[in-house]
């Protein structure tokens, strides 16, 4: 039985709790302010098998982040745009999350194009920006961080382990737009670097579709090794006709982007079986720091694509950034790219990540894969690889000021 | 000597994929006047028959001359019925709304089978030839082009069918006053016309990287050669290939494949210029 008594002490308890709970509740709120982190990724479109797992990657890193108490007392919170395959998109994305969300860093960009028509942007609204795939290499800005391989990462060691597996003369090629024209040139001076030597290089728009002609080119030049930096679902109907030719097993393939997606889970065993291929980082990579990476994707998003070098790095590049902040103790444009610039490093999926001061991209480290029954299999790593082809041209220590993309004199 | 063979198959083999991919359409911009921008949609959607009915356990060859046409026939019937027969002799209308098409098919595909897609491996291998090699395969497209043709010219010239649909074609007004009904003409046409190039497809299924956005890359190149074949629906589309095929494969061969293209379009503009009514306007006048 409840006495009148008893009843008016706890209604009045329960009203002041009720009056001093919205004071308290609004308090922890404006402390934990979150601080706004922006994705400009292509989630739907030709590209979106890149995007997904870059978003993916993304996500899991903001999610650990949080889990371990946020950055500097304040939760992360990601603003996402899907830019569907469309440069134009990135251009009007770009705009609205500087303008409209006022984000503390970006992260996002595929394509080089793409790249090249968002980092004025960020430039402007003075928000530190990440791009986070490989690419060709020679960028050289201070708001802008590159922690994708480069070509002395990566096409390097990737000539230099087939050629020993095979032969001294090679055939590149190549899809026709200024990642394939540039990777090709690097090609070219990797095989004389190892005293091989080029016997032709074909350039192929992104739709062409028969490659019956280039086969027999290649064939009549009698290489010992084919080159390649295709690009794209057209260009893989060369591999089916190059197997389908009977090549296969004649002449092996070594390439900077088969495999970067998910070529080994749409082609047959036969057509994929053997190629080469460098990259950043493989899902296959034993390394626990890797397998939990790859673990932990594959936990929360079961429908992930292949993940590879552009989630690794994406990832990587999300907790390079997050040292930085805890090491600034603010998000500011400057206190962040300075403590950036402090040799800031991470023990990420695929190894240790460190910012190179003076071209903003990362020394790591690169590994040689080779298909066997539609999975990689990791044959050569090579840790700790300074990014020296963009370093020939970039100097960041010297020029703070600089802000364009150099094209690399080969 | 090995390699002029190879590079006849090369010239023979473009010459060929360009007319599978082109008859479809030819038939139905020949006949209704029609322009099918969705025409690349119809190759994927093939493709894509072929390759998830291989895929779920379907023997190849079924996937591919069976499964692919008649699934494509009967969706390019769907899509007459309830677009198509709005639009005869409305060529602006039926650009756009059959690009419109092309778009939602690419959109319904991606949204059902997501960016990428399983392929299926080349069936029957390859063969040397000296010390070149080639495919079978090739040889396959070649034989099912040769005997498509053939069926296509008899069914036109030496069935009642035919002889309707050619009576349609040339006066619609006409064939209705004897008794023909215009509308199921133009209905079974088109569809056969989705069929072939629903076949076109899933011949190319195994030789190209499956994806929702591949039928942009026929596109042009399936308008091109029609354009350039002209009127007659066998002899001009055969023709057109026969010559834009090898200029493509022996200009991809003895220059670059950015010259193989710009010279395969260079040889299309002149052509139009010389023969604004396509070759079969000029030589072949009257036949099918």
């Amino acid at each position: 039985m409840i006495s009148r008594r008893n009843l008016l002490k706890t209604s009045l308890t329960a009203s002041a709790a009720a009056i001093v709970a919205p004071a308290i509740i609004s308090r922890s709120a404006f402390a934990a302010d979150p601080i706004l982190v922006g994705s400009l990724h292509d989630q739907s479109g030709t590209l979106a098998a890149s995007g997904v797992p870059m978003v993916d990657s993304l996500e899991l890193a903001v999610k650990e982040i949080n889990d371990a108490g946020g950055l500097i007392g304040r939760p992360l919170k990601l603003i996402t745009y899907d830019t569907q395959s469309n440069i134009q998109q990135y251009s009007q994305y770009a705009q609205q999350i500087s303008v409209r969300d006022k984000v503390a860093v970006v992260f996002g960009g595929i394509t080089s194009a793409s790249m090249s028509a968002i980092r004025p942007t960020f430039n402007r609204f003075r928000i530190p920006y990440f791009y986070n795939t490989f690419y060709e290499g020679g960028v050289c800005d201070r708001n802008t961080f590159c922690t994708g391989t480069t070509p002395a990462q990566t096409t390097q060691k990737l000539v230099q382990y087939a050629m020993g597996k095979s032969g001294k003369k090679a055939y590149i090629v190549a899809a026709d737009y200024n990642y394939g024209q540039i990777t090709a040139k690097w090609m070219r001076k990797y095989v004389q670097d190892n005293g091989g030597e080029v016997l032709g290089a074909d350039f192929f728009p992104l739709d062409v579709t028969n490659f019956g002609s280039t086969i027999s080119k290649i064939q009549a030049a009698k290489p010992d090794l084919v080159l390649s930096v295709l690009v794209g679902a057209n260009h893989s109907a060369f591999y089916r006709q190059w197997t389908s030719a009977g090549l296969k097993d004649q002449i092996p393939i070594a390439s900077t982007t088969f495999g970067a997606v998910n070529e080994l889970a749409t082609m047959d065993a036969a057509e994929s079986e053997g190629i080469y291929a460098s990259f950043g980082f493989f899902d296959e990579l034993t390394t626990p720091a890797g397998s939990t990476f790859v673990e932990h994707l594959k936990k929360d998003y079961p429908g992930i694509p292949y993940i590879g070098e552009l989630g690794a790095a994406t990832y990587e590049g999300v907790h390079l950034w997050a040292e930085a902040v805890r090491k600034a103790g603010a998000i500011e444009q400057m206190p962040v790219i300075e403590a950036l610039e402090s040799g800031i490093s991470f023990d990420g999926p695929s190894g240790k990540v460190t910012i190179d001061h003076a071209t903003h991209h990362t020394t790591r480290s690169a590994y040689v894969g080779q298909v066997k029954n539609r999975q990689w299999s990791v044959v050569e790593s090579y840790p700790d690889n300074p990014p020296l082809d963009t370093a020939g041209v970039c100097d960041l220590i010297k020029n703070p000021r600089d802000s364009k993309q150099y094209v690399i004199d080969i | 000597m090995d390699l002029s063979i190879i590079l006849a198959l090369d010239a023979i083999g473009g010459a060929t994929t360009l007319f599978l991919l082109c008859l479809g359409l030819a038939i139905i911009f020949g006949m209704m006047k029609i322009i099918n921008l969705a025409h690349g949609e119809f190759v994927m959607l093939g493709a894509y028959a072929t390759v998830l009915s291989a895929n779920a356990g379907v023997n190849i060859w079924v996937s591919i001359l069976l499964i692919a046409p008649i699934s494509v026939g009967i969706i390019g019937l769907i899509v007459e019925r309830c677009l198509i027969r709005f639009l005869y002799g409305r060529l602006v209308d039926s650009m756009l709304a059959t690009w419109g098409l092309s778009l939602l098919i690419v959109g319904i595909v991606t949204t059902i089978f997501g960016n990428t897609m399983m392929g299926v491996p080349t069936p029957l291998g390859g063969f040397a030839v000296g010390s070149y090699r080639s495919s079978y395969y090739t040889l396959f497209l070649i034989a099912v082009a040769l005997t498509l043709m053939a069926g296509v010219y008899i069914v036109m010239k030496h069935t009642r069918f035919g002889l309707v649909a050619r009576a349609t074609m040339q006066n619609p007004a006409m064939a209705a006053t004897l008794g023909v009904n215009p509308a199921h003409v133009y209905m079974a046409t088109f569809s056969i016309g989705a069929a072939i190039t629903g076949l076109a497809g899933g011949l190319l299924a195994p030789i190209s990287g499956i994806a929702p956005g591949m039928g942009a890359a026929y596109v042009a190149k399936a308008f091109i050669t029609v354009v350039g074949g002209g009127a007659a629906i066998l002899s001009g589309t055969l023709s057109a290939s026969m010559l834009f095929g090898p200029i493509n494969q022996l200009g991809a061969y003895f220059t670059t494949p950015v010259y193989g293209e710009v010279i395969l379009f260079l040889a299309a503009i002149s052509l139009i210029r010389l023969l604004p009514q396509g070759i079969s306007g000029r030589f072949l006048k009257g036949k099918l």
